[in-house]
């Protein structure tokens, strides 16, 4: 039998080592799975991990690894600040919607104005649109004990119903000969979020998501608010009796979490994607809550699991589209890298051995 | 002498980094009342779960009335006239006594006959109970009949008790006594667990006593003092705490007219409550838990707000500031629960002397942290109170539980406050930590603290306290100098026997 003795406190080393183990164990059974398919495993293995940062056309997809790993991290450190307190925003995705149509709106009604300050109004925009879609649970919260998963997520369904509308009348290209979509933002030089060294997919959302990690960092170890957080998480009561307003940390975390979804929805939208479109949205604000965990809710695990969750992507479809593994062989992978994850976390506090039976 | 009922030889267990019996030997005579003292950590509950059959000794081996005894399980154990009454009652609060009865027996009789039984036991032993009333609706003391009767109905011949007498009021315990006296004349042997020593000098014929798991002696209570049990309970000489005689200040904490509902549903609300503390007094809170101790704590430590003026600190109305502002004007608190109120289970200790220490101590710069200056109160609170620990990096729940109370308490006494409001500062305490936790509050008064000191533990209570209230049901009594209080009047404040008919034995 196998017994789980609890660790007077949590192993520093297992915190540290149960990534590479979940990584490496991931690597063996995604590679059985593969090999069930008929594909060569460590070709498979090779092609997602491996080609797209030294690849022969690594060059290629390096960029694309800043641009699709920016909005990752930028909006699981807002949620992050939530989980760890116990305050479960899963509305992300919706916050980065309304983030992107608040910022591209500002955008949209400023053309044809050349100016410097049309991208920082937009920034402010898409913050403000992300934050004022996450007030609405934390103040449903607050005032009427609303449960803030279900309403947060809801409202996600909004967001989506709000950016059809959107890109279908208001904020139509009147020159896209009736096409849905807005204008091409990429084409609208002040408003434009370009690569700030050309060929590096390094744009300004890349910039926030590093400066959101240190800002994090710091909050969670040097500042009150952060101790607060984190004691809310680890024991409600004890925070109450440390002084924690629940209320006054609720608008917190919801609130910055939105606006982080907000401005990553922005850099999006004026950005890479460039247009308001009905399929604008893919699902950062849903993986992010995965990036968040994955990165054991701690600032620089957030970073590393950023970058490694679009590491997967790209190489994902690479796998795809080289090796013709289909789409759902590449979510069970993606699948099982969490799951393992989470379940190893268990040796960070737990010991295992091997006992007999006490009844003879 | 005759063959005992219940012989213990050399029964030894041991769990992994903890020898929780090693070699425990002693008998237990037929008719007798036989103490096991111990603190907490000694052995104790190993020693009679082996007897219970819910554990298997390493070595060792048990005879009754001659006959080897191993129960492999509690069934087997019942079924050889061996029955238990456990601390926590297991019983179903929604169900009746003589239904909740009937869960507990391999073929329970029709439910009326049963009910006649439990009539015709609970008269026999003094143990007045309806077997149709609801649980929910029964005190504490009522309650334990329950329990009692359950194993009396077996016709035990050896009943062991562990802890009765924590949870009942005095007249109670007078009651329960009665009724073991009853069952001692009829033969039955009883092996009785506590630390409460005047009890077993008043009940039991026999005593044993283990320390570390071992045997450490044997003693006829009636004819060893207390303080000698004690002594051999904890293996060093007990320091009392000193009380030096001195003058009250003016008024530190007044509370007038208070009525609050509890937060939680299952809660006490406090009723009309007033109280009253001077600077350097000692307030003692005694009752029974459960009748508002919490919320009384709550009220104090800003956690549940108030009117403005229905809480005074020297003046000036608190009943609307939350904890932080009232740290900042001196009021400080210690709550029951150490795990996950006091202090954050999983945080260091550093982190958790942060919890209450920010405002006073200065751990805080415009809310930046300042984590070394934290680190050095922790370290003060670990040297000066004695904390057993590596250091100050450790995680709370990987203290003992006394020694995270002499770091809880440790925490608030350290800094300086003007009123002090402690809830069961010495629960789940060893002796001679509770022994420096109430000498660290007595000290603390002399230097013109008022302590408000809320404890079940009555002894305690009447060491430390220059006056005495009770919290019963929500209520708090008039408080009144402890220094000519007896036992009877204390009882009577808490609420007498809950309004339990009276034995007739």
């Amino acid at each position: 039998m196998i017994v789980l003795d609890k660790r007077p406190q949590p192993s520093r080393a297992w915190s540290m080592a149960t990534p590479v183990v979940a990584v490496l164990a991931t690597m063996l059974f995604g590679g059985l799975l593969f090999a069930a398919l008929g594909k060569n495993p460590v070709e498979a293995i090779r092609t997602i991990f491996w080609d797209p940062l030294f690849g022969e056309f690594a060059f290629y997809y390096r960029p694309q690894l800043l641009v699709k790993g920016a909005p990752l991290v930028l909006i699981a450190i807002g949620l992050s600040l939530g989980f760890r307190a116990g305050i479960w925003n899963i509305g992300a995705e919706g916050q980065y919607i309304i983030g992107a149509l608040m910022g591209a709106g500002v955008g949209l009604a400023l053309y044809p104005l050349e100016a410097w300050y049309v991208f920082p109004l937009m920034v402010i925009g898409g913050a403000l649109g992300g934050w004022v879609w996450a007030m609405i649970p934390a103040v449903l919260k607050v005032r009427f004990g609303t449960n803030e998963i279900l309403v947060s997520l809801m409202l996600v369904y909004v967001a989506e119903q709000l950016l059809a509308s959107m890109s279908l009348g208001l904020m139509k290209n009147p020159e896209g000969f009736g096409f849905p979509g807005s204008r091409n933002l990429q084409q609208y030089e002040s408003a434009y979020n370009a690569e700030l060294i050309a060929g590096s997919g390094m744009h300004w959302g890349v910039v926030a998501a590093l400066i959101a990690v240190i800002f994090a960092y710091v909050l969670l170890n040097r500042h009150m608010l952060g101790f607060h957080i984190r004691l809310t998480g680890e024991a409600p009561r004890a925070a109450k009796f440390a002084g924690v307003r629940p209320a006054r940390l609720i608008l917190f975390c919801l609130g910055a979490s939105g606006a982080l979804a907000g401005l990553a929805g922005l850099f999006e939208v004026s950005g890479p994607a460039g247009v308001v479109s009905i399929d604008f949205n893919v699902g950062y604000g849903f993986t992010a809550i995965i990036v968040a965990f994955l990165g054991r809710l701690h600032p620089v695990g957030i970073l590393l699991a950023g970058g490694l969750m679009a590491l997967t992507y790209i190489g994902g479809e690479i796998a795809q589209s080289n090796l013709g593994l289909p789409a759902a062989a590449i979510q069970v992978f993606q699948g099982m890298l969490l799951f393992f994850l989470l379940a190893l976390d268990l040796l960070t506090n737990y010991r295992v051995r091997a006992a007999w039976s006490e009844v003879a | 002498m005759n063959t005992p009922l219940l012989s213990l030889q050399g029964l030894t267990k041991a769990y992994p980094g903890v020898v929780a019996n090693d070699s425990v030997s002693f008998d237990i005579g037929e008719g007798e009342v036989h103490a096991l003292l111990g603190e907490n950590g000694a052995g104790k509950s190993t020693l009679v779960k082996m007897i219970y059959g819910l554990v298997k000794p390493d070595s060792g081996k048990m005879l009754l009335r001659g006959a080897a005894f191993a129960p492999s399980e509690p069934r087997a154990a019942r079924a050889d006239g061996i029955a238990m009454v456990f601390q926590h009652f297991s019983l179903f609060d929604a169900l009746n006594v003589a239904e909740n009865i009937a869960l507990g027996m391999e073929k329970p009789p029709a439910l009326r006959d049963l009910a006649a039984r439990i009539r015709e036991v609970s008269e026999t032993y003094g143990l007045p109970l309806d077997p149709f009333r609801t649980v929910g609706d029964l005190s504490a003391g009522e309650r334990q009949r329950v329990e009692i009767i359950r194993c009396l109905l077996q016709d035990p011949k050896l009943l062991i008790m562990d802890e009765p007498t924590s949870v009942l009021t005095p007249q109670e315990v007078e009651i329960l006594f009665e009724t073991l006296k009853k069952l001692r004349s009829e033969g039955t042997s009883i092996l009785y667990i506590s630390h409460k020593l005047e009890e077993i000098r008043a009940l039991c014929d026999a005593a044993t006593i283990l320390r570390l798991g071992k045997n450490v002696g044997e003693c006829v209570p009636s004819e060893t003092s207390a303080r000698d049990m004690a002594e051999l309970m904890v293996g060093t000489v007990l320091q009392t705490p000193e009380r030096a005689g001195r003058a009250f200040g003016e008024m530190a904490l007044d509370i007038s007219g208070l009525s609050v509902p509890s937060p939680s549903a299952f809660g006490t609300a406090l009723k009309n409550v007033h109280l009253a503390v001077r600077k350097g007094e000692v307030l003692g809170i005694g009752g029974v838990a459960g009748n508002g101790q919490d919320e009384l704590l709550g009220v104090l430590s800003g956690e549940i707000l108030t009117a403005a003026d229905a809480v005074k600190l020297m003046d000036r109305p608190i009943g609307r500031l939350g904890p932080t502002a009232r740290r900042r004007l001196g009021l400080l608190t210690a709550p029951e629960e150490r795990l996950g109120h006091a202090a954050a289970p999983n945080m260091s200790l550093t982190e958790n002397a942060l919890l209450t220490g920010s405002v006073r101590e200065g751990l805080e710069r415009n809310g930046f942290l300042r984590w070394s200056e934290t680190q050095s109160f922790a370290e003060r609170i670990i040297a000066e109170f004695d904390v057993r620990t590596p250091g100050p990096e450790n995680a709370a729940r990987s203290l003992s539980g006394g020694n995270l109370q002499k770091f809880v308490i440790g925490r608030e006494v350290l800094q300086r406050p003007e009123v002090l409001v402690v809830n069961q500062p010495t629960w789940g305490v060893d002796a001679s930590a509770a022994a420096a936790i109430r000498q660290a509050l007595l000290d603390l008064a002399a230097k013109g603290t008022a302590v408000v000191c809320i404890s079940q533990d009555l002894d305690e209570l009447m060491e430390i306290a220059d006056s005495f209230a009770a919290l019963n049901e929500g209520r708090l009594s008039a408080p009144r100098e402890t220094a000519d209080l007896s036992v009877e009047e204390i009882g009577l404040m808490m609420g007498g026997a809950h309004g339990m008919e009276v034995a007739h034995v």
